[in-house]
């Protein structure tokens, strides 16, 4: 296809990724030094790329718009991080991970970026260990892994429910080290707010200072985007208060394509909202389903307490429809079952809510063996919410956790925009149309470790040294453009909050572009946020200035982008007339309720050209599977 | 779940920028016991953005007490009332109906006020430039297990990584110290084999940058391990003092 090239090297699937770092172009270590590179993000893909682009000797700029580095949300993730090691010696592999990863991703991914996914995922543990992440250790000193996620072999390592935590801050450590030596410049609590794109290519961004206001320049040879994923359009998710898209949006707005915005993950295990006020969801780990029960009673809106619902009125509904898999049903089957018990009216007291009990496990164990295993998460519990889950059943939901789409990279990592490169969560490459679990944080450090070291400098071997300076004139437009949206926001002066208007919009996606969706609700979904997007200016009401701390002008942009990723979700979502992993259309599906896919006709990547607000240009990337043959998956 | 709600007088700390004088301002809210801390401000927010008046800056970002970006001095107490949680971490049902709440940012002079309750903590990850790292390169390092670790040894580095970098230490000291915070990080490398070789060089750095921005000394009252929501153990600074001492003693190339 013309417009987009993936160049995926030649070659056998194990011979490729081999193949192209020593066919790519290779800058000499003493010129590394003449290019200036933008890292905008330090989650897990971002630090690790600045550090590593900076211990080759390139000049790092890194952006974040937390006030510290170790902060990005890629530090919330708990279960653990994959590796083909095969250290429990139960025939794992590279080979098998990536079979897995492209299963697991319902046969929506890019083969060769899989398995170069699964090649170096090796790599990151010993790198990691190297830096001093305390990971898990079994008594005789060595690596405990643990399965995941309805995974066959026990191919996670871990460190307790902190892994986010620990490997975050082993790459923050790494980053920390070259910010010492002056090889990173770091840039904190600056929001970058524009691409720069001068003669088709990427070479700068505008930033926005949080804590002052100012709008600044900023110019480089390649710009990456290492900014997270847009779970936060739903308001109510699992990620962290301050995810947002606006990064990827407005990149998406100067030309790079967005790729499959429809595929969002919803996590089954989460704590159900407790009203109005609710600003996020907390996600409980999976690994609960090992020993938890999922229940609903079998009558409708049921306002006894769970104690009183007499065993034969329960409906244990997972272990009812799979047999096999029960409890442990994968994520998106999970989650849509809840939802379905919910719909029909069973939900907890009628609620948005299904039991997680474990009471026939504590019965079986003793509560010491429960408390050993989920002792933290189940005080986790307890703090939140105020009930005791050795008693009382917990209730839980499931939320909008991770979203699979973003920009459209090539097997470099580059956008279709020259210059602009893009990793971890906000690139929509290695997961398909459903991520495993454990296997983000794996994808955000192979790609800032271990790949994009390389395959920049492919691209840079070609670029002048010259700097486009931050006085021509492309930088000067952008600038003011972006003074004119800050003074555009602070002259509204509506009835409603910026947070009224973001949950308005989450409650639409959440209904109609959420778990299940159908081509009647994505229609309507598009024409409401159409006209939520036209009354916002006039009804929104952003207080305060553009100078020193403005959080709710901070919002304000956000939500701007939101409402116009959000058409976009429901435009993609219509246009895929199957399902597929994260993506549910209720017309595509078996007798049974699963998941139909249409491999004849949408065995492709989407890639959403911006033309205009409200108005894109479809383009396709064409799949095709040479080495896991396309099967149905089967969970009964 | 869902108790009646609750009246709460707020007293909290207003001030709009670095260089002014703040003050305290009182707020009327009614709130569920369910609600978090930090979404009774969100609700406090959303009702004075509504009636054209500046909300109250304060930061967040998990929620779920991992990421250390909240913090907050409540009835005179770093993260509040309750032992061993952030701020994101709390919930009105520790609160009673009638109750008056004092909400104060983290104060030291190492972390100046930017607005009401948010401060400027660079000073942390300034000492952690100094050397809160194991010097390795990307690559070409050796194969995860080829190093074995002692079970205890790996959690109790564990227990010392577990740090959030909130600040909360040095907001409960007296003399604002950051020993906690600096000495959790020194004691992950020197309990591990990966942190060894520049055990000593890292400790006389950190120390040095500390000291440098304005973080006071460790007068030993065990304020910052009673207010660390993550429990670090002042058992660290001990390990530190040994370490500095050692470092001083030893020259760098022995
Ligand atoms: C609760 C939870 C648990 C999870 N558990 C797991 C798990 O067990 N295993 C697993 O593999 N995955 C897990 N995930 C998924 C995984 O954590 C994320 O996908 C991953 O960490 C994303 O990393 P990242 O580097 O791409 O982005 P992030 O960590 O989101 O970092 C984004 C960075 O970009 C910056 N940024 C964004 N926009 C801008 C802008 N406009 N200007 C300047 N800076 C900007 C931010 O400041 C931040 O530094 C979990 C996710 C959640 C929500
Ligand atoms: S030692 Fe405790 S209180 Fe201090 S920064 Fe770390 S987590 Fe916060
Ligand atoms: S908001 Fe992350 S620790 Fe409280």
């Amino acid at each position: 296809m013309a417009v987009l090239n993936s160049k995926v090297p030649d070659g056998h699937i194990s011979e490729k990724w081999t193949n192209h770092k020593f066919s790519i172009k290779l800058i000499n270590p003493a010129n590394k030094r003449k290019y200036d590179i933008i890292v905008v993000g330090t989650g897990l893909a971002g630090s690790s790329a600045a550090a590593s682009l900076a211990e080759l000797g390139y000049n790092v700029k890194a952006f974040t718009f937390h006030d510290s580095a170790r902060r990005a949300h890629s530090i919330a993730a708990q279960g653990g991080i994959n590796a083909a090691k095969n250290y429990q010696n139960d025939g794992d592999s590279v080979y098998r991970l990536f079979y897995d990863t492209v299963k697991g991703g319902d046969f929506r991914s890019r083969e060769a970026n899989v398995h170069r996914l699964a090649e170096v995922s090796n790599n990151i543990i010993d790198q990691c260990v190297a830096q001093g992440v305390p990971f898990a250790r079994e008594y005789g000193g060595l690596l405990d892994n643990r399965s995941f996620g309805g995974a066959q072999v026990s191919r996670t390592f871990y460190a307790r429910g902190q892994t986010g935590q620990q490997l975050l801050l082993g790459a923050y450590s790494a980053l920390n080290r070259q910010v010492g030596k002056g090889k990173v410049k770091m840039y904190t609590r600056k929001e970058m707010v524009e691409l720069v794109v001068v003669n088709g290519k990427a070479c700068g961004i505008i930033t926005r200072d949080l804590a002052t206001g100012e709008v600044e320049k900023h110019s480089a040879h390649a710009v990456i985007l290492a900014t997270g994923g847009y779970g936060n359009v739903y308001f109510l998710s699992t990620n962290a208060m301050n995810c947002n898209v606006t990064a990827a949006w407005r990149a998406h707005r100067k030309g790079a394509f967005f790729s499959n915005p429809c595929y969002t993950q919803i996590h089954p295990t989460c704590l159900p909202v407790h009203g109005e006020g609710q600003s996020k969801l907390t996600l409980m780990s999976e690994s609960l389903r090992n020993d938890g029960r999922v229940w609903v009673s079998k009558k409708k809106a049921d306002m006894r307490a769970p104690g009183d619902i007499p065993e034969d009125e329960r409906d244990y509904y997972l272990e009812r429809k799979y047999p096999s898999f029960g409890n442990l049903s994968p994520r998106d089957i999970s989650s849509r079952s809840a939802k379905e018990a919910v719909d029909d009216g069973r939900g907890v007291k009628g609620g948005e809510a299904v039991y997680l009990d474990f009471r026939d496990a504590i019965n079986r164990l003793g509560q010491p063996a429960i408390e050993e295993k989920y002792g933290n998460l189940f005080e986790m519990y307890e703090t939140i919410t105020g009930e005791n889950p050795y008693k009382v059943p917990m209730m839980i939901y499931p939320a909008p956790h991770y979203t699979m789409g973003g920009l459209w990279v090539d097997y470099n990592l580059m956008s279709n925009l020259p210059g602009l490169f893009v990793l971890g969560e906000a690139n929509f490459s290695d997961h398909g149309a459903n991520r495993l679990g454990a296997s983000a944080l794996m994808q955000g450090l192979a790609d800032g470790y271990f790949v994009i070291p390389y395959t920049i400098g492919d691209y840079l071997a070609s670029e002048k040294p010259e700097l486009i300076p931050t006085d021509h004139e492309q930088f000067v437009k952008e600038e003011s453009e972006i003074n004119d949206l800050v003074k555009r926001l602070l002259a509204t002066n509506g009835e409603h909050t910026v947070d009224e208007f973001h949950k308005k919009l989450g409650r639409i996606m959440w209904n109609k572009v959420g778990m299940a969706r159908n081509e009647a609700g994505l229609k309507e979904a598009i024409e409401e946020i159409k006209e939520m997007r036209d009354s916002f200016w006039d009804e929104v009401k952003v207080v305060g200035g553009a100078e020193g701390v403005n959080q709710t002008l901070e919002r304000a942009g956000r939500v701007v982008d939101y409402l116009e990723l959000g058409e976009l979700m429901a435009r993609d979502a219509l246009e895929r007339n199957e399902s597929c992993g994260g993506h549910f259309r209720e017309e595509y599906q078996t007798n049974e309720g699963e998941a139909l896919r249409d491999d004849q006709n949408y065995t492709h990547v989407s890639a959403w050209e911006f033309n205009d607000v409200g108005d894109w240009t479809h383009h396709k990337e064409d799949l095709n599977f040479e080495y896991v043959k396309l099967a149905t998956r089967s969970y009964k | 779940m869902s108790a009646a709600n609750i009246n709460l007088k707020l007293k909290i700390w207003r001030q709009e920028g670095p260089n002014v004088v703040g003050n305290f301002t009182d707020y009327d809210v009614e709130v569920s016991p369910d609600s978090s801390f930090l979404e009774m401000l969100d609700e406090l927010n959303n009702s004075l953005e509504k009636e054209g008046k500046d909300p109250v800056a304060f930061e967040s970002d998990c929620r779920e007490g991992i990421c250390g970006t909240c913090g907050l001095v409540i009835n005179g107490q770093p993260h509040g009332p309750v032992p061993k949680i952030a701020t994101c971490q709390l919930h009105m049902r520790n609160f009673n109906n009638g109750d008056t709440i004092w909400i104060e940012p983290f104060r030291a002079k190492a972390f100046p006020i930017i607005k009401d309750l948010m401060v400027d903590r660079a000073a942390f990850d300034d000492v952690m430039y100094a050397g809160g790292f194991v010097s390795v390169n990307t690559g070409g390092v050796p194969d995860a297990n080829e190093i074995p670790i002692q079970k205890d040894v790996a959690a109790e580095a564990f227990d010392a990584a577990a740090c959030i970098g909130c600040g909360a230490c040095v907001a409960a000291c007296k003399n604002a110290s950051a020993m906690l915070f600096v000495s959790a990080k020194v004691s992950q490398f020197s309990l591990l084999p990966q942190g060894q070789p520049e055990k000593y060089e890292r400790v006389q750095q950190m120390v040095k940058v500390m000291d440098e921005k304005g973080f006071g000394s460790c007068t030993n009252t065990y304020a910052c391990e009673a207010e660390c929501p993550k429990g670090i153990s002042v058992k660290n600074i001990s390990r530190m003092n040994r370490d500095y001492l050692v470092s001083k003693a030893v020259s760098k190339t022995v």
